[in-house]
């Protein structure tokens, strides 16, 4: 029998393998942290395991995302992560969302499952989980890393606190792993941290990870957990006033103006339009031919100050006198 | 009154430290600890980073003699 050794386990048996196997999650950015959850998810035999992730594989995520190979490079993360979970367990029922989570399909997406696991990499979707979650009364476990530290928790979790009630106001700038670096190891851990919670929850035994926030430094093996405070406005405004994230797909007020984009690609809100370049700040000397010098160009990130030194290294190093910085960020260009 | 004062995330390196022991008035509250840092260090988006006395969150929390403040900065990677 493949559960065997963990229907071995007391307070597992048959009975918790039965739990595991009517057990949904979704698994929402397939990533550092999605890739190591989603293969001991499959392994230990939940019945259906949601995948959702709209970007393709790059030869630099293979450090990190264990479900890639070379081969794989630029197919689908939801189709080539289906494919090698499927291999590994044929009764695990896979379903593959290859789409950004949005306003528009969060709730709905959220819903059909019975936990949310949080891979994502950036605040806004973070905070879009949070309150779907709230909304659809869902749990979700959410981590995330910063070069060699990580946090984990769980939250809305039988009345438990949210993410707003940790971190209530969202952070202006997005600090990725593109910027920072990580060795693969540690968002392998908190992906693995995530699968067990998940585990946990779906059987009702141990103790969960809510109410606390678990910060981790693997390179100096620092472990805390920091008790967590519920606040019932946070909650109740997200009730009241429904999703407060800004991930959605918005339109440019001034449709005639060029914009280039200095963020990351993966940063929101994202405007797709054929004025609006994206080239990432890291890329700008790379890519600087793709750079029109023929006309004005308004350069944006979220708050002014990558965009800014955009401009500075575009005009001191490359000679462009055509362009302009978007001081206020990316909002202040956008209808809303 | 000493305090312990530990620093995750970016925090640590716009600090320059991990952590550090930092002697306070007596009198000086969670509030007080924060303008005194924030403005020592100059951490960016201040507003965002969360303070726990002795591993909790409570922004009322009286301090005293040993207590360990952790800051706790937002991060999003994944």
């Amino acid at each position: 029998m493949r559960y065997d050794r963990q229907i071995t386990l007391d307070d597992i048996g048959v009975s918790g393998q039965e739990n595991l196997r009517n057990a949904s999650i979704l698994i929402i950015g397939m990533g550092g942290l999605g890739c190591p959850a989603a293969t001991y998810l499959a392994g230990a035999g939940i019945g259906r395991l949601g995948l959702l992730d709209h970007d393709s594989v790059s030869v630099t995520n293979l450090h990190r995302q264990t479900l890639f190979a070379e081969g794989d490079i630029d197919r689908k993360k939801v189709e080539v992560a289906a494919e090698k979970l499927r291999a590994l367990n044929s009764e695990v029922c896979l379903e593959i969302c290859d789409e950004r989570l949005t306003i528009s399909n969060a709730r709905q997406l959220i819903a059909n499952y019975d936990l949310i696991i949080d891979g994502t990499d950036n605040f806004e979707t973070k905070y879009l989980i949070n309150d779907a979650c709230l909304l659809e009364d869902k749990t979700w476990i959410y981590a995330s890393v910063y070069k060699h530290e990580g946090q984990c928790s769980v939250f809305n979790y039988k009345g438990g606190p949210s993410y707003r009630c940790l971190f209530p106001k969202i952070a202006r700038e997005n600090i990725s792993c593109e910027i920072t670096g990580t060795l693969g190891m540690l968002p392998g851990i908190f992906g693995m941290y995530q699968a067990m919670e998940a585990v946990k929850i779906i059987l009702g035994i141990g103790t969960v990870l809510s109410g606390k926030l678990k910060i981790q430094n693997l390179m100096f093996q620092q472990d805390q957990h920091i008790e967590i405070k519920k606040r019932p406005e946070q909650i109740a405004m997200i009730l009241e006033k429904g999703i407060q994230s800004m991930v959605t797909n918005c339109t440019l007020k001034d449709t005639d103006q060029f914009y280039l984009d200095v963020r990351e690609l993966h940063e929101e809100p994202l405007i797709e339009s054929k004025n609006v370049l994206r080239i990432p700040l890291q890329q700008l000397e790379k890519r600087v031919e793709e750079i029109p010098k023929n006309k004005e160009i308004q350069v944006f990130c979220q708050s002014g100050i990558r965009s800014l030194r955009a401009k500075e290294l575009l005009e001191n190093k490359f000679h462009f006198g055509n362009l302009k910085n978007v001081s206020g960020g990316v909002q202040t260009i956008i209808n809303g | 009154m000493k305090l312990k004062l530990k620093y995750f995330g970016k925090l640590a390196e716009t600090a320059g430290l991990q952590e550090e022991y930092k002697e306070l008035e007596s009198a000086d509250t969670l509030a007080e600890l924060k303008r005194i840092v924030f403005e020592e260090y100059k951490f960016d988006d201040s507003e965002t980073i969360q303070v726990a006395v002795n591993q909790q969150l409570d922004e009322n929390k009286t301090l005293k003699e040993g207590d360990e403040i952790a800051f706790l900065p937002p991060f999003a990677g994944g």
